[in-house]
């Protein structure tokens, strides 16, 4: 029965997706954990953490999807709501330091001891519980979202202004968490993690679990995403992104929909980031960039917005171009690829790739279709 | 930006076009019959005065023509009932005087039971025409009733009983985007009628249609007015008297003159700016 | 002995011509002569002569012979100085001495002389030929009130014919006079005034330093002084932070005023418009090397020459992107967005690989390096200049969208692009020349950005979130509004500044304009009615 409601929920490619998903949540942490390394099909740790990254972004590029693809929204401060669920389970992972920092603090962090800070922030207090970091982890983006997004769609702030105050908020809180008083460890961030809830960050099996739990993140928030556009919620969104005043002037409040779907895309982006933490090992202020920001909407630019799957698949190829160009000799032409993908994508793949198929099987099956049409319309039109 | 015309026909200080509205107000109705109720509103854009002291009663269940050159402030009218624009002075009242419509907003007041039909047609597009009855159907509008709610479980008779009022029901599932401009049109009436509101604001809702579609459309906007008030802007006068309805006609943003098609064309000044000779 | 008596004749006939000082060396010469004798008497007569010589070495002989460093060669009667780290110095010329001459004699000196040096030294700096040497001696004279130095310092007072320099003694003599015990009551209360419209913290610290024998009156006084003083520097701190302030304000609209004709006008999201920026920079630097190459004489010229390169060079970039890129996108503001960030990041790498991606050297010419003192209020030459630039660059803006056919066929494009069609202009045409324009204006925005900025491929990026702050803020459309919204943001900022500190200023103003635009999603200068909805 549930099966049957998933099935209709989710069409061909999202299918092929969770399946494609799935697969890798379970064999490549097998394939690492299990496999001889000198099997061929043995997963490196550092590649397992690699895909494992792509995942994390694909998590953020669904999440931009949702806004932007379903709803027009075009937000230039999704990193900054990626960061901030970063930073919450930094935090977490600092707290879980505990006395073993340079400085054996009890209690502080590395970098208050350093500063000569006699106690804790009220804002690091409960981080050293993992459920309430992980509460914070999507509360604290999508508190910023909701603020954000109750005064901007309330005062019916769209398009481009949108878009630039989107890119004003994550470059004022770049400046912010680069401030050593802020609390968050300034310039440096967050690291030198040592556990995540008593096992070692570094140890294969704590990464090939965290890669699994990756995978599976990806796979609930794709699901609650395709739920979510496949609802008569997902229509209006649409029809906003289409004609807003149209919208309104049937009697829907735009901007508690805007506001819904921003603030849920916002706690999945915070989701993302506190994946990639402990992946990763660092946060630091720079994941404010603006240029983040504006790198996860090409990658959604690329894989087709508004197709949820494309957004995902977008992530992952465009990252994957980049860890291949910059590590190898062709590091310097990286920019030049990344731009031109921005202009190609605009100009000649406006639906992205996924889009780019769909309208190409479409076309198929309107040939199709009109070849069995003609005699009715003509009998229409007489 | 709007520039200004030549100020030349100031209501108040005609002697004639005084006449007139003593002649509207002779047929007013007060707050409390009029479904919608207009009183004195005026509005300008930079200086420029789109409307003018414009007074409008409509009866419920009435069926309304509102006909005027370019630039006599139809659109505003609408514009200023269904919340798009602000009156700068005026009472704007629905439902027998219960509910300010200057302190409302677009939403609001579709809430309330005003339905609008926009100049050009606009569609939801990547949407199916049945899908685009389905998000005008009335029913809780609320984000989370859309994500749980009963809109997701409509009957699709429900649907199908509006697409065959409208005509539509063989292209139910193509997309609003591709059927031809008249079809959208009757798209949006049909929405409308989805929407079920207590007054329908039409406008202009025959413009580039051939004349067999503007039949079609005369006879449809009648059947609704079975069950609903209707206001139409409209230039097409053969449309205008199909409807057989009383007509209103505006001249820079107020009333010119009012009453059946045949006297309001008949008036000297509404030959003058707007029939012709 | 008659041979080295020569040569030290010739040694100091050469240093003569080579200073262009012929008297004064006489004198010293004979100075340095009877300080051989060896007798108070000549000694006291050859500190009086040197301290008369204006000997640029005056000092430092004097200082030598008071610190019992000065010495003499009984055999040739040449005379030294040792500085205080061991160097011998022969005195007549003034060049380092390798190996001593044996048998030095210390030039002995008693109490009576020891007050002869110190008033011959401080009459000296305050008698130096040098203007600046003697500004600073009063200044120095000003902090130290040292009773012993009125003496001297009224001599100087006497001869001193620069006006600047006089009242600067003047001061001086008034802060000594207030801290002695001697002074007289009127004496002390005309220092005050004088204290009064010296106007700073030094005169804040001598008037606080009036000496308890002062009368009530006097001390009343000064307590009304300081309390002037201290209200007119608080005045002067705002008029100094307005003043920043518009130095940064006409910083963001050179920034901005590209982006107002662009994104303003146009409505063309162009995030490239900072690479525009930065391209200017650079063609400032190409351009200065080639002055510094061919012609370094002529480098203050530089900036001028560069200024129609950089707007060319940039223009035509920027009408290479809009046929390229910009015009298969209009109606489509968001993939614009898209597209230009790309070009930007494709601009960036190509300026990195061809530039490196360190910092370049962009020299200042002449007449933007410096400062001067108006009321007290330091300006300098660079941001003067880059005020009244900006302001000019807005000016000829204005003229040229009202007066040249291509302002009115913007206008008449940005209005009703059908219609303007239809009436002859040839719309593309009018966009790539819009654009162009725009670039250009960023591209010399570039080269004013050059003097205070480092140049480097970055530098764009630091500018385009601040320019679209600008242009929104002042609302889209509106040249007026940029230019009220640009000094407007300046001054705030740099009010902001001292209470909070640079960063968190910039985010207070950044946290300010996104409510703001909530409020006014148009901006402070919005267009309104049916028209801005079509």
């Amino acid at each position: 029965m549930i099966l049957r409601a998933l099935f209709e929920r989710f069409d061909k490619a999202g299918l092929v997706f969770l399946i494609v998903l799935a697969g890798a949540m379970i064999l490549i942490p097998a394939a690492n954990l299990l496999l001889p390394v000198s099997s061929p099909l043995h997963v490196p740790t550092h590649v397992m953490s690699l895909i494992g990254k792509y995942l994390c972004y694909a998590i953020l590029a669904l999440a931009l999807d949702l806004v932007w693809g379903y709803c027009g929204i075009l937000s230039l401060g999704h990193g900054a709501f990626f960061a901030l669920g970063g930073y919450a389970m930094g935090m977490y992972l600092m707290r879980q330091i505990g006395p073993r920092g340079v400085y054996s603090h009890p209690v502080l962090p590395d970098f208050m001891v350093f500063l000569n800070w006699k106690e804790l922030p009220w804002f690091w207090q409960g981080f050293d519980m993992f459920p309430f970091a992980m509460l914070m982890v999507v509360l604290a983006p999508g508190l910023l979202a909701f603020l954000f997004g109750w005064f901007a769609f309330r005062s019916r702030v769209t398009g481009v202004y949108l878009s630039i105050i989107t890119q004003a908020m994550t470059y004022a809180l770049l400046l912010a968490f680069f401030r050593n008083d802020m609390g968050f460890g300034g310039n440096n961030g967050l690291t030198d993690f040592k556990d995540i809830l008593g096992f070692n960050i570094q140890a294969q099996g704590t990464r090939a679990a965290l890669f699994a739990c990756t995978a599976l993140a990806l796979i609930l928030c794709y699901a609650l995403a395709r739920w979510m556009v496949t609802t008569s919620f997902g229509k209006v969104l649409v029809a906003v992104r289409d004609a807003e005043s149209r919208t309104r002037f049937l009697g829907y409040r735009v901007e508690h929909y805007k506001l819904v779907a921003f603030t849920l895309s916002a706690a999945m982006a915070g989701l993302a980031g506190a994946l990639y933490v402990p992946q990763v090992g660092i946060i630091n202020p720079s994941e404010f960039a603006p240029a983040n920001s504006i790198e996860a909407v090409i990658w959604v630019a690329v894989g087709g917005r508004g197709t949820l799957v494309g957004a995902a698949l977008g992530a992952v190829v465009v990252n994957f171009l980049k860890t291949w160009f910059t590590t190898g000799a062709l590091a310097p032409y990286w920019l030049f690829m990344l731009g031109a993908l921005f202009i190609v994508v605009t100009l000649a793949l406006p639906k992205g790739i996924v889009g780019a198929l769909n309208a190409f099987g479409e076309r198929r099956r309107a040939r199709a279709a009109a070849r069995e049409q003609e005699p009715k319309t003509a009998e229409q039109n007489a | 930006m709007t520039s200004a015309p030549l100020d030349t026909l100031d209501p108040q200080a005609d002697p004639a076009a005084q006449q007139t509205s003593v002649e509207g107000a002779a047929g007013a109705l007060s707050v409390t019959q009029a479904l919608l109720y207009l009183d004195g509103v005026s509005v300008s854009f930079d200086g420029y005065r789109a409307i003018r002291n414009l007074s409008l009663y409509v009866a419920p269940g009435e069926m309304r023509a509102i006909i005027g050159p370019n630039g006599a402030g139809k659109t505003t009218m609408m514009d200023i009932v269904t919340g798009k624009t602000r009156p700068d002075e005026g009472d704007v009242l629905f439902d027998h005087g219960r509910h300010d419509l200057t302190k409302l907003d677009e939403t609001a007041i579709a809430e309330l039971g005003v339905g609008r039909k926009f100049q050009k047609p606009t569609v939801f597009e990547s949407h199916s025409v049945a899908d685009n009855v389905l998000l005008a159907l009335k029913g809780p509008r609320g984000p989370f009733a859309s994500l749980l709610g009963w809109r997701n479980k409509v009957a699709r008779e429900r649907v199908d009983e509006i697409l065959l009022t409208a005509g539509l029901i063989d292209h139910r599932s193509r997309l609003a985007g591709e059927i031809s401009h008249g079809q959208k049109q009757w798209l949006e009436i049909g929405m409308l009628l989805a929407q079920d509101p207590a007054i329908l604001l039409v406008d202009e809702p025959v413009a580039g249609m051939t004349d067999a579609e503007t039949e079609q459309t005369a006879t449809l906007l009648r059947e609704i007015n079975k069950a609903h008030t209707v206001i139409v802007v409209e230039h097409d006068m053969a449309f205008v008297r199909a409807l057989a309805c009383k007509v209103t006609c505006l001249h820079e943003g107020s009333v010119l003159a009012e009453g059946s098609l045949d006297r309001v064309a008949a008036d000297e000044r509404v030959i003058e700016v707007y029939l012709g000779r | 002995m008659s041979r080295l008596k020569s040569f030290c004749a010739l040694c100091l006939c050469l240093l003569a011509l080579a200073l262009h000082a012929p008297a004064a060396q006489a004198d010293a010469a004979s100075a340095l002569a009877r300080f051989a004798e060896d007798s108070f008497p000549e000694t006291a007569k050859a500190i009086e002569e040197l301290g008369a010589s204006g000997d640029a070495r005056a000092q430092i002989i004097l200082e030598s012979l008071a610190a019992a460093r000065l010495f003499v060669d009984p055999a040739s009667r040449a005379v030294y100085w040792r500085t205080a780290s061991g160097v011998l110095h022969e005195a007549a010329s003034g060049a380092p001495v390798a190996t001593p001459p044996a048998g030095l004699q210390p030039v002995r000196i008693n109490n009576r002389l020891r007050t002869a040096i110190q008033n011959e030294l401080g009459a000296l700096t305050l008698m130096a030929p040098d203007p600046a040497r003697r500004r600073a001696a009063a200044e120095s004279l000003f902090k130290a009130r040292d009773p012993a130095a009125l003496a001297p310092l009224e001599n100087a007072l006497k001869a001193e014919k620069d006006p600047a320099i006089a009242r600067a003694f003047a001061q001086a003599r008034a802060a000594i006079l207030l801290a002695s015990a001697g002074a007289s009551n009127e004496q002390r209360i005309d220092s005050i005034a004088l204290l009064r419209a010296r106007a700073d913290m030094g005169a804040i610290a001598a008037l606080r330093s009036l000496h308890e024998s002062a009368s009530a009156d006097a001390k009343g006084l000064a307590g009304d002084a300081v309390a002037a003083i201290e209200g007119r520097l608080r005045l002067m701190s705002h008029v100094q932070n307005v003043w920043y302030g518009l130095s940064l304000g006409s910083v963001l609209l050179l920034a901005a005023i590209g982006l107002a004709i662009t994104f303003g006008v146009m409505g063309v999201i162009n995030m490239a418009h900072g690479e525009m920026v930065m391209l200017g920079t650079y063609v400032t630097f190409l351009v200065q090397e080639a002055f510094r190459a061919h012609a370094p004489a002529w480098f203050d010229l530089s900036l001028p020459v560069a200024l129609p390169l950089a707007f060319l060079a940039t223009g035509l970039v920027g009408i290479a992107i809009e046929r390229g890129v910009i015009r298969f996108l209009y109606g489509r503001p968001l993939e614009t967005l898209l597209a230009t960030w790309g070009v930007s990041l494709i601009l960036q790498q190509a300026v990195r690989t061809a530039f490196g991606p360190t910092n370049r050297e962009v020299g200042a010419p002449s007449y933007m390096s410096g400062a001067f003192d108006l009321f007290g209020l330091s300006v300098t030459w660079g941001r003067l200049w880059i005020i009244v630039f900006t302001l000019v660059v807005f000016g000829a803006l204005l003229l040229a969208l009202k007066r040249t056919s291509l302002g009115l066929h913007m206008r008449a494009v940005t209005q009703n692009r059908r219609m303007a069609a239809s009436m002859g202009i040839r719309t593309p045409w009018v966009d790539a020349m819009t654009f162009g324009l725009g670039s250009g204006l960023a591209g010399i925005a570039g080269v004013a950005l050059s003097q205070i900025d480092n140049v480097s491929p970055n530098l764009g990026q630091s500018y385009i979130i601040d320019s679209f702050m600008v242009v929104v803020f002042g609302g889209v459309g509106n040249l007026w509004g940029a230019l009220v919204s640009a000094f407007a943001l300046g001054v705030a900022n740099k009010f902001l500044e001292p209470l909070a500190g640079a960063v968190l200023a910039k985010i207070f103003i950044l946290v300010l304009l996104i409510l703001f635009i909530q409020k006014r999603p148009r901006g402070l200068f919005a267009l309104k009615g049916r028209a801005v909805e079509a």
